[in-house]
């Protein structure tokens, strides 16, 4: 309210002057008004809280489990201490395996790579055929996808076992990598389609005319020219399907669990005493690819989600 | 990946080049006209009729069945609904998941917006704070369900550090407590998702004119008013987009609770999606699964059916 009225004053201050001197562009600011006090204080005491929760999974992880127990949890560690870090990565036990977060690293590497790779290969295709190449029918497919995408996940993952349990690879990877295509095409499709539809048709039509079909239209002329919506879908898919929990714990077998399964299990058993540095090294571990995801591609990840987002 | 794709574009010209030639020298079958593009397509076709129609039908079907371990057609009619709305187990569910969906609509569009209405006062360092709004939302409900159930944690997080403090009778464990377990799971997914909001509503305040701000000061209407009456009017387009992607979100909360609560205490923090998950793969009474999973499908259809109409309505 407060901050509502001295904007209003001053740009009314600012409209009275002009009539006298002509200034050029807006009134300079105080620095210390009591908007901007307000305005910084507000997002500032935000932003605190949103950094609280990676503070205190950084700070716990860093500290003995003597110090914790006597401690407080926003307080520094006394002593840094890694051997969490080694022993949430390397040792810790999920049921009979004691071999770490490591295993549910590369197991989600080999997850993520290949379901990242045939599932942009198989929108950016798809989506370039409904650009540019619709047949009679296209659309409703389309339709009936982008609607598929807000069933709920529950509905069809016991069909998709039995599927898969036909072709013979349910509980294994590759199983999980096709998963991971299907519910990721409408969303790539998506952004593919839009985006090849607002490239210059005359730009198609001119290597039609060239004596260029499909496949060379789109390997020499679409690829090359739309990089940046490739960089957009493979933000989307890392992150999405490295945090995937729900499909890792359906289509595969403890000993090929991601990473985020494991690391469920391995905070939330019944077990043992509880440690909660390696339990929180161990969450850090797990939130450390997206978080770089995110933090390199800074407003690449905003345009990806926006994207996904605003048209899904 | 560029390899991966140029070396598969070149298989399937390989596969598909005979077929076209064909159809140009003989009489043309229609359907081997844009040829390329349909074999482009299949997996499209594939995953829209077998795996969305399809298996939502199957699902749907089965539900009225009395599978157990193995799905059987069995029909016994409305059993499995009648027997799952006299559950406690789904009521509880049910209450939990409205409970969480309007906290989570409420506060999300609310926080989201305020957020994005701060950083749209040209204010400096702008990337800055966006970055620390949103960067939750890279990390998955596990992570984030995790992180959250220790600073709930009543022996050591919040609750302990505040007693430390002198205030020995504070108590906060809303991760305990069954009656407001909801809403501690709630904190979480707000701290997750409120970042998205925010983005969202922002790109909707950077699509509205600047002329209409001008014009809106001239007339000398306080800034709140103008949000107000002006520009959330304005925005109702960014507005629907983003309940529905609130509305989706919600029904499929799995994740969060089972990384915070695992569902307890007790029953406490049972969800929709968890009651499915657990009737299919643990309780071996596949009937139940189908028949709770299907009515998260309708669920929501009432809120999508009407969206699509409007939206995809009024365009025709």
């Amino acid at each position: 309210m407060s901050m509502a009225n001295t904007t209003v004053q001053t740009s009314t201050a600012a409209g009275a002057r002009q009539d006298v001197t002509e200034p050029y562009g807006p009134k300079p600011r105080r620095m210390f008004s009591r908007r901007n006090i307000f305005l910084y204080g507000t997002l500032i005491v935000v932003a605190l809280y949103y950094l609280l929760p990676l503070y205190v999974m950084v700070v716990t992880s860093l500290k003995g489990m003597p110090e914790i127990r006597l401690g407080n949890i926003f307080s520094p560690p006394l002593e840094i201490t890694f051997e969490p870090w080694v022993k949430a990565w390397a040792t810790a036990c999920t049921g009979l395996n004691c071999d770490g977060l490591s295993r549910g690293f590369w197991n989600s590497v080999r997850i993520t790579v290949p379901s990242v790779l045939l599932s942009i290969a198989i929108a950016s295709v798809n989506g370039y055929a409904l650009a540019n190449w619709r047949f009679k029918g296209a659309d409703t497919f389309f339709v009936i996808l982008i609607v598929g995408a807000f069933i709920p996940y529950q509905v069809m993952i016991y069909p998709i076992v039995i599927i898969l349990r036909e072709i013979g690879l349910y509980g294994s990877l590759s199983g999980l990598v096709i998963v991971h295509s299907i519910f990721g095409m409408p969303i790539l499709t998506l952004l593919f389609r839009n985006y090849f539809s607002s490239m210059p048709e005359e730009l198609f039509r001119a290597a039609r005319v060239d004596g260029a079909g499909f496949w060379g239209i789109f390997l020499r002329i679409m690829l090359p020219m739309s990089l940046p919506i490739f960089v957009v879908a493979i933000i989307l898919q890392v992150t999405g399907i490295w945090n995937d929990f729900l499909f890792g714990v359906v289509y595969t077998r403890p000993d090929t669990y991601p990473m985020t399964v494991q690391l469920n299990n391995i905070v939330n058993s019944v077990q043992g005493v509880k440690e909660y540095n390696v339990n929180m090294a161990a969450t850090i571990l797990t939130g450390l690819v997206p978080l770089i995801v995110y933090f390199i591609s800074g407003k690449l990840f905003v345009r990806g989600i926006a994207a996904g987002a605003v048209k899904g | 990946m560029f390899p991966a794709l140029r070396m598969q574009g070149r298989e399937r010209t390989a596969l598909t080049q005979p077929a076209d030639e064909m159809s140009k020298s003989e009489r043309p079958n229609p359907l081997f006209r844009n040829l390329n593009a349909k074999v482009a397509s299949i997996p499209m076709i594939l995953t829209a009729m077998v795996v969305f129609v399809g298996g939502t039908v199957w699902t749907v079907l089965y539900s009225f069945t009395n599978s157990k371990l193995l799905p059987r057609l069995n029909f016994v009619g409305l059993d499995q609904y009648y027997r799952l709305w006299a559950t406690p187990r789904w009521l509880i569910s049910i209450e939990n998941l409205l409970i969480y969906g309007v906290i989570s609509l409420v506060f999300s569009l609310v926080i989201g917006f305020l957020l994005a209405a701060l950083l749209d006062q040209k204010i400096r360092f702008e990337d800055t704070f966006r970055t620390i709004f949103l960067y939750p939302f890279a990390l998955s409900f596990i992570v984030t369900g995790l992180v959250w159930q220790w600073l709930l944690n009543p022996d050591f997080g919040i609750q302990h550090v505040v007693r430390d403090l002198g205030w020995t009778s504070f108590s906060f464990d809303p991760l305990y407590n069954s009656s407001i377990v909801i809403y501690g799971i709630s904190i979480a997914a707000l701290w997750q998702g409120t970042g998205l909001i925010m983005c969202l509503m922002l790109a909707g305040l950077r699509g509205i004119d600047e002329d209409i701000w001008k014009a809106a000061r001239v007339d000398g209407i306080p800034m709140w008013k103008t949000y107000l009456f002006i520009v959330i009017p304005m925005m109702r387009p960014v507005f629907i987009t983003t309940l529905v992607i609130i509305a989706s979100g919600i029904v499929k909360v799995y994740d969060l609770v089972v990384a915070q609560t695992s569902g307890g205490p007790g029953i406490a923090s049972e969800v929709p999606a968890k009651y499915v998950y657990d009737y299919m793969f643990f309780a071996q009474n596949l009937g139940q699964g189908f028949a709770a999973s299907t009515m998260m499908l309708l669920s929501v259809a009432i809120v999508i059916v009407p969206w699509a109409y409007l939206e995809f309505g009024r365009r025709k």
